[in-house]
């Protein structure tokens, strides 16, 4: 089973990412994926620097994937898609249809990102006719409909779960950070950059709850799928997705290294900005 | 422009078609439809009863087959297709990639709609749609401006349908999982949002508590009234307020742009609420009815009267309407 780092979901200042990806570089993860899925507003790195990231890591041996925005509005928006889909270069995550359609268009073999909504195998078929050549399941998959599914996966198509990081659960017209500081969203101010793992909603009671981030709503709860490490290569799950955060990332990729070797993880409660969960992976609610 | 009018229920149906819908939209009593709710959608004797019903005054049905199945449920929304095309709905409302290829491939008359479910927000992905499955038209997620919409009808292969009135989803269709992450059960998988048997309503000495799959969605006070507990719409706490974090109850409401979407070549306005009562689909098709009317004999000089305003504002959640999205602020 290899290692993924999965898109940066927060508004890192430019040299954070570049730090970032410094340190990712001599990390044990196989596979890493780049670029901005939640916001176009979003701009420390362009088109450009995230081309020269992905050459570097590609140095430094890794698969590099760019990642495609999740919601679309407006035409600039599909601008830049048909860029990142047309860069010749690196693999590309489809996290939207129009992205799908770019692609296959021009045929071009893709990654599927877990809200393309692949509930099924047949629609697994659908895009593997289209150039299918590796899935992340929706995030609300449960472990025996996963098990299904890999018994009837199209030939060649791998599987990769999403296993560690605050969940992304939905996507708005509207942005809630700039809700929270009374900001309109044209003119946010770009308050999620004082936000690297988001900010945590509370219920009424103090439960950490939901995490807010800008247009994308997250579980404040982390998804940890360490302990389940062993039954899903059992299963037939190709990759682990590890989503980053902003603090003990490499100690996290660490724990998921040793776990996939078959030894003994070190415990990553305390690494969680709000807590465990994994109730999707058991059928339950997902924050259980 | 149609009239596309929800109906839950047989007296749902016959309100809208009284109240002049040009078509209703349906589902089956299960899972393979968004508004699977308890005493809601149709068996088999009561929709042949409907089709006769919508059939007999010239009227058209769309059958809602607008959620996602998962392998072991694949033969119920296989055998829903089939049965649609049985009954020669006038189109399947879809949004699942192998419900979509399953009945384009083996019912290539039935016309196919794509579901607000299907999360398409640009003419790259209806072309995708339009071109694996042939799909006629698309319900738009309630997420773009006027604006947006405008420009996308400038390049859509298909038909477009938007919402003009009800119930605001305020994450866009087919890509929120709030519900099943407190009570496990989600608008892709099982057709509902808050499923009913995960609801609590508690009075405590704080206030009166609503929940969620345990979680607490929201706390109200002495003469506020407690809504039914959608986490979209829940109070929380950051930065030291207690806030609608996400949204206020509110309702969606396009009487204002209904020229403009005229103009941009909509060919048809959906009002929500399959899980409403017949006098609300009674309420809300009468004044839409008589909206389009005269939009269409004299779109210049449009203005939405007071008493349709009035009337579908006693029928809004919250009691309060907006333009949603399709007001450049809202978003």
């Amino acid at each position: 089973m290899k290692l993924t780092l999965g898109p940066i979901l927060y508004y890192w200042p430019a040299d954070t990412l570049r730090r970032f990806y410094e340190a990712a570089a001599t990390w044990p993860v196989e596979v890493v994926y780049l670029g901005e899925t939640v916001c176009s507003k979003r701009r420390s790195f362009r088109f450009d620097d995230w081309m020269e990231t992905a050459r570097r890591l590609a140095e430094a041996g890794k698969e590099v994937v760019l990642s495609t925005l999740a919601l679309l509005e407006a035409e600039s928006e599909l601008k830049t898609l048909r860029r990142i889909c047309g860069n010749g270069e690196f693999l590309v995550e489809a996290n939207d249809m129009a992205a799908v359609q770019l692609l296959s268009k021009a045929g071009q073999p893709f990654v599927a990102g877990p809200t393309l909504n692949l509930y099924n195998p047949r629609s697994l078929e659908v895009l593997a006719r289209r150039g299918l050549k590796r899935w992340v399941p929706p995030l609300e998959l449960d472990r025996q409909t996963l098990a299904d599914f890999l018994q009837a996966l199209p030939e060649g198509v791998e599987t990769e779960l999403f296993a560690w990081g605050r969940m992304p659960l939905a996507f708005s017209a509207r942005c809630y950070t700039a809700r929270a500081y009374d900001l309109p969203k044209d003119d946010c101010q770009y308050r999620c950059l004082d936000h690297p793992d988001g900010f945590t909603l509370r219920t009424q009671e103090g439960q950490p709850f939901l995490a807010v981030n800008g247009i994308q709503t997250q579980s404040a709860l982390t998804c940890n799928l360490l302990p389940e490490t062993a039954e899903a290569a059992r299963m037939g799950i190709d990759l682990l997705r590890i989503s980053p955060q902003a603090h003990h990332m490499e100690r996290i990729v660490e724990a998921f290294r040793r776990a996939v070797a078959g030894e003994e993880p070190p415990e990553l409660e305390k690494r969680m900005p709000a807590g465990g969960c994994n109730g999707y992976w058991h059928g339950r609610a997902g924050i259980r | 422009m149609q009239l596309v009018a929800p109906a839950g229920t047989l007296p749902a149906l016959k309100a809208a078609i009284d109240e002049g819908a040009d078509v209703v939209y349906l589902g089956f009593k299960d899972q393979t439809n968004a508004r699977n709710f308890a005493g809601l959608n149709f068996d088999e004797r009561r929709l042949a009863e409907g089709l006769d019903y919508v059939r007999s005054r010239g009227r058209q049905v769309y059958l809602a087959l607008n959620t996602y199945p998962r392998p072991r449920g694949w033969k119920l929304w296989q055998a829903a297709v089939d049965r649609a095309a049985e009954l020669g709905v006038d189109a399947l409302i879809a949004a699942d990639l192998g419900v979509l290829d399953y009945a384009a491939r083996t019912h290539p008359r039935l016309p196919l709609h794509l579901s607000v479910q299907g999360s398409a927000t640009s003419y790259e992905a209806l072309r995708f749609y339009h071109e694996q499955f042939g799909i006629r038209r698309a319900v738009l997620p309630r997420v773009l401006s006027m604006n947006q919409v405008e420009h996308l009808l400038e390049h859509s292969p298909v038909e477009i349908e938007v919402f003009g009135f009800g119930s605001l989803c305020i994450m866009v269709e087919g890509r929120c999982l709030l519900s099943s992450y407190a009570a496990g059960q989600s608008p892709n998988t099982h057709g509902c949002c808050s499923p009913a048997g995960e609801v609590r309503y508690q009075e405590t000495a704080a206030g009166l508590e609503t929940r969620l799959g345990g979680v607490l969605v929201d706390r109200v006070g002495k003469g506020e009234k407690a809504g039914y507990p959608t986490i979209c719409k829940g109070r929380y706490q950051a930065f030291d307020k207690t806030y609608y974090a996400l949204e206020e109850p509110t309702s969606l409401n396009t009487l204002d742009l209904l020229p403009r979407l005229h103009a941009a070549g909509v060919a048809a306005i959906k009002i929500e609420g399959r899980q409403r009562s017949p006098a609300y689909v009674r309420q809300v098709t009468r004044v839409w009815r008589q909206a389009i009317d005269a939009c269409l004999a004299a779109p210049e000089s449009f203005h939405p009267r007071p008493e349709w305003m009035q009337a579908l504002g006693l029928v809004s959640e919250g009691q309060q309407t907006t333009l949603g999205a399709y007001h450049r602020t809202w978003q």
